[in-house]
């Protein structure tokens, strides 16, 4: 990646160095941690799946039972190794006996130690080679059908019923679409389950269900192979299920998820232990997986402004990449997120956001960044707002961008309609084709506004981190440093299912993951 | 001679009633798409309709973007729209206002309820920094204002504004996709009127969607849409307070 903006290699490297130190401190206080959730992951990825009577998910059902006895603190694995090991049946067989009533995890006899683990390798081993089939199922299809050039155009469909979801996604892959994301519905990041089966009903999105996943997925695939491209499929790892819905996304191929535990803390006010100890067993099952990242720095523009707070987008971005190491991600998985939100009265508010976007691309030259288009300062002005998302498209190009997530002309008013992503697609290609080489043919001025301006934001970046690490991420996150929201350690949603892990702690699929992916534990990581 | 009684369109010409429509159908492309676009624009009342443009959108549907003039008039001078009518005053107006007039501090809380996550506009509205250059409600030394934020229950909000003694409570809601919003608005009015506290205080809803007329329809005393800014709203709480004591 060339470098334009003369930025100081030095410079580049101290402030990693300084997000490298906060997201070892933050490894450091979660893992002798675990949660309901990261709990329910093991579950389904073992293979358990359904739901009882009253639709409850069967690995909440086996979970919440486990925790009325008190005994999670072991984890969920041994308890239900144990119960396969006493009646010889399958995951499934003995969810369905707990939700009946017939059975109880915690009182059967215990099978020996190593026998638990014996049989934990195994399934472990057998639910992990599943994900690895998926994983090779999208290489082959990358190969055979080819995927479009970058930036992907990335849209985004929110019906609220995937039926009618699955026709606008089909129709923007005809349009040219490459990434294909699937909206949740408002209030699912707040539900303590996941959603069973085919949904109709969403609003502002459709619920992220493994019934959905599975319909959106197919219909890609046949698409893909109409227009001769692969259409990758993108939903979210995010809210209180976030490792759940990283099993379910590996099992069912999606390609990109987002995914970041600070978004929930500062926007829906998740508690940080427990999303950020759910957010890195995600992270791990989507690094095997070969599933994107994103991560939503870019929303912290909507609540703060734009040019006063751009570096923290970048504090947040390099602590992202930190902790999404720890998770085993490769740069190539990282989609960290930054966006063109300025407001459009300022003066040379365009140079701003170029140069901001190229300082991006420089420091990151290996991830495909998540370039978010114009939202805050959208209106109902739908005409101006296309001239907005064609700067935003321009700038897009021109600085390389590895995935465009399309400004909607109709952005202040609704969630996309058929036409409206027709409009941004047609719009976005005819800039990216017609400014393909720009970024070959441009260099900065090293004395001009654009170089001063990226420079400032590294300085600027570099010394909020420097902040956060003499005063630790969770103390900096309660006065406010991301987005001007606050938030504490003890406060906020979902704090209850965070569990203190025992010292005989087991869990089958973390070990494996940690060693299919080479990583040291989050405990080692912090002693190193 | 503009005849204000019976005004239609205006494209360059008085009367013309030129109109530019865009819209899909759920029909296959090509000529009969086309034709099949332009007899249903004829149908809305508009003559001479003009298909400028149309598109393949896939997975049969298509979309065009289509001229056309309108018939139907419209009577202006008939045309009224509920709207606040007190006058707005500035951030030293108001809190001399309340000084001289109510004699005590205004409290006020708001919030963006039900699980709209939204709190940019709310925040706007109420915080100390406030929004496009004026000061929030919690700059105001004669006002105190409780801001609880997003996704805040109905119960939540009724509760706080007890235990503080609210005179305004000030509801954002900006998810309205589907109408959301209505039962949600609906139900706050509903829970005020059954614990009979309803007209304890102003009750004042707001969001880029929301209007005046649609919140009086909704039981609420006000409405307030994009753009709004903090002293619009205090200057009809402290004059909805006044004009309340005067009455009494
Ligand atoms: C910022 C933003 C977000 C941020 C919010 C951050 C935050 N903490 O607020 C984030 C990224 C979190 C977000 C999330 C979502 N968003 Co959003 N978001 C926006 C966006 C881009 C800007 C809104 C904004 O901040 N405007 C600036 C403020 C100042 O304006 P305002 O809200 O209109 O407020 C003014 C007036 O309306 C009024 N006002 C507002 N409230 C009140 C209250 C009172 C009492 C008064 C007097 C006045 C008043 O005064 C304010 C100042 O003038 C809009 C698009 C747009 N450009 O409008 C979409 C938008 C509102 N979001 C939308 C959606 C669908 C969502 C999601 C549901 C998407 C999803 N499925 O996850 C989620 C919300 C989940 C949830 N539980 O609510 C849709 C809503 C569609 C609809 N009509 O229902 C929009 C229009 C985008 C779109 N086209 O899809 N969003």
């Amino acid at each position: 990646m060339a470098n334009k903006l003369g930025l100081d290699q030095a410079k580049i490297d101290r402030a990693r160095k300084l997000a490298g130190q906060i997201a070892d401190d933050v490894m450091g206080s979660i893992a002798d941690k675990t949660t309901v959730a990261m709990e329910r992951t093991v579950l389904r990825l073992f293979g358990l799946d359904g739901v009882n009577e009253e639709g409850i998910p069967l690995p909440n059902v086996l979970v919440d039972a486990v925790v009325k006895k008190g005994k999670l603190e072991r984890g969920i694995s041994a308890w239900v190794l144990n119960a396969m090991l006493q009646t010889g049946m399958g995951i499934q067989e003995i969810g369905e006996l707990v939700a009946a009533g017939e059975l109880e995890l915690t009182q059967l006899p215990l099978a020996s130690d190593k026998e638990i683990r014996d049989r934990g390798a195994k399934e472990a081993q057998r639910a992990l080679d599943r994900v690895r089939q998926s994983r090779e199922a999208r290489n082959e299809r990358l190969l055979s059908l080819g995927e479009g050039s970058k930036p992907y155009v990335y849209v985004i469909v929110a019906t609220g019923n995937i039926y009618e979801d699955v026709i606008q996604a089909k129709a923007a892959a005809r349009q040219g679409a490459d990434i294909i994301a699937v909206i949740r519905t408002t209030g699912q990041s707040l539900l303590d389950y996941v959603p069973y089966g085919a949904t109709t009903e969403g609003f502002g999105g459709t619920y992220a269900t493994q019934a959905n996943f599975r319909i959106m997925r197919a219909a890609l695939d046949e698409v893909g192979e109409e227009v001769g491209r692969y259409i990758r499929l993108c939903n979210y790892a995010s809210g209180l299920c976030m490792p759940e819905m990283a099993a379910m996304g590996a099992m069912e191929r999606l390609d990109v998820m987002l995914n970041d535990a600070l978004y929930g803390i500062l926007f829906r006010d998740i508690n940080m232990q427990r999303t950020l100890i759910d957010q890195h067993f995600s992270r791990m099952i989507n690094a095997y997986a070969g599933i994107i990242i994103n991560t939503g720095e870019d929303n912290y523009l909507t609540t703060a402004d734009a040019v006063a707070a751009a570096h923290t987008v970048l504090a947040s971005q390099l602590i992202n990449e930190q902790l999404a190491k720890h998770s085993g991600l490769p740069d190539e998985q990282m989609g960290l997120g930054h966006a063109f939100e300025m407001n459009p009265a300022i003066e040379d508010g365009f140079l701003w956001e170029w140069a901001q976007a190229e300082m991006a691309r420089e420091i990151f030259p290996n991830a495909p960044l998540k370039y978010m288009p114009p939202t805050k300062h959208m209106t109902g002005d739908i005409f101006l707002g296309h001239v907005q998302d064609a700067l935003f498209n321009l700038i897009g190009v021109a600085t390389g961008q590895g995935i465009q997530l399309l400004g909607m002309m109709t952005e202040a008013i609704h969630t996309p309609l058929l036409h409206d992503r027709q409009l941004a697609i047609e719009s976005a290609r005819y800039i990216f084709n017609n400014a393909r080489h720009l970024q070959d043919e441009v260099q900065f001025k090293q004395d001009g506004r654009m170089v001063k301006r990226a420079r400032q934001v590294l300085d600027e970046a570099t010394e909020t981190m420097a902040g956060i690490v003499q005063k630790g991420l969770f103390h900096a996150l309660s006065e406010g440093v991301f987005a001007d929201v606050k938030r504490t350690w003890e406060g906020g949603k979902g704090r209850h299912g965070v569990v203190q892990r025992a010292p005989e702690y087991y869990n089958p699929i973390e070990e494996e993951l940690v060693r299919r992916l080479s990583l040291g534990t989050a405990k080692e990581a912090v002693v190193e | 001679m503009k005849d204000l009684r019976h005004v239609r369109p205006y494209g360059d010409t008085w009367n013309d009633g030129m109109m530019q429509l865009s819209f899909s159908l759920p029909i296959p492309f090509g000529e009969e798409a086309k034709e099949t676009a332009r007899q249903y624009v004829a149908k809305l009342g508009l003559i001479e309709p003009q298909v400028v443009h149309g598109v393949d959108l896939g997975e049969e549907m298509s979309f065009f973007i289509v001229y056309a003039k309108a018939t139907h008039t419209i009577d202006f001078t008939s045309i009224t729209v509920p709207k606040i009518e007190t006058p707005v005053m500035d951030f030293y107006e108001i809190n001399r206002f309340i000084k001289e007039r109510i004699g005590r501090k205004v409290v006020v809380v708001g919030a963006c309820t039900g699980t709209d996550a939204h709190t940019v506009g709310i925040d706007a509205i109420m915080n100390m920094k406030g929004y496009a250059g004026e000061y929030g409600l919690e700059r105001y030394p004669e006002i105190e204002a409780y801001n609880m934020g997003s996704q805040v229950s109905n119960e939540a909000l009724i509760r706080r504004a007890m235990e503080v003694r609210a005179d305004a409570l000030l509801v954002s809601q900006v998810v309205t996709q589907k109408d959301v919003h209505i039962p949600n608005l609906t139900e706050l009015v509903d829970m005020l009127e059954a614990q009979g506290i309803r007209e304890r205080m102003i009750v004042i809803c707001g969001g880029p969607r929301l209007n005046h007329e649609l919140a009086l329809e909704l039981g609420y005393d006000a409405g307030f849409g994009a753009g709004t800014l903090a002293p619009d709203v205090a200057s009809f709480i402290v004059h909805e307070m006044d004009k309340r004591t005067q009455e009494k």
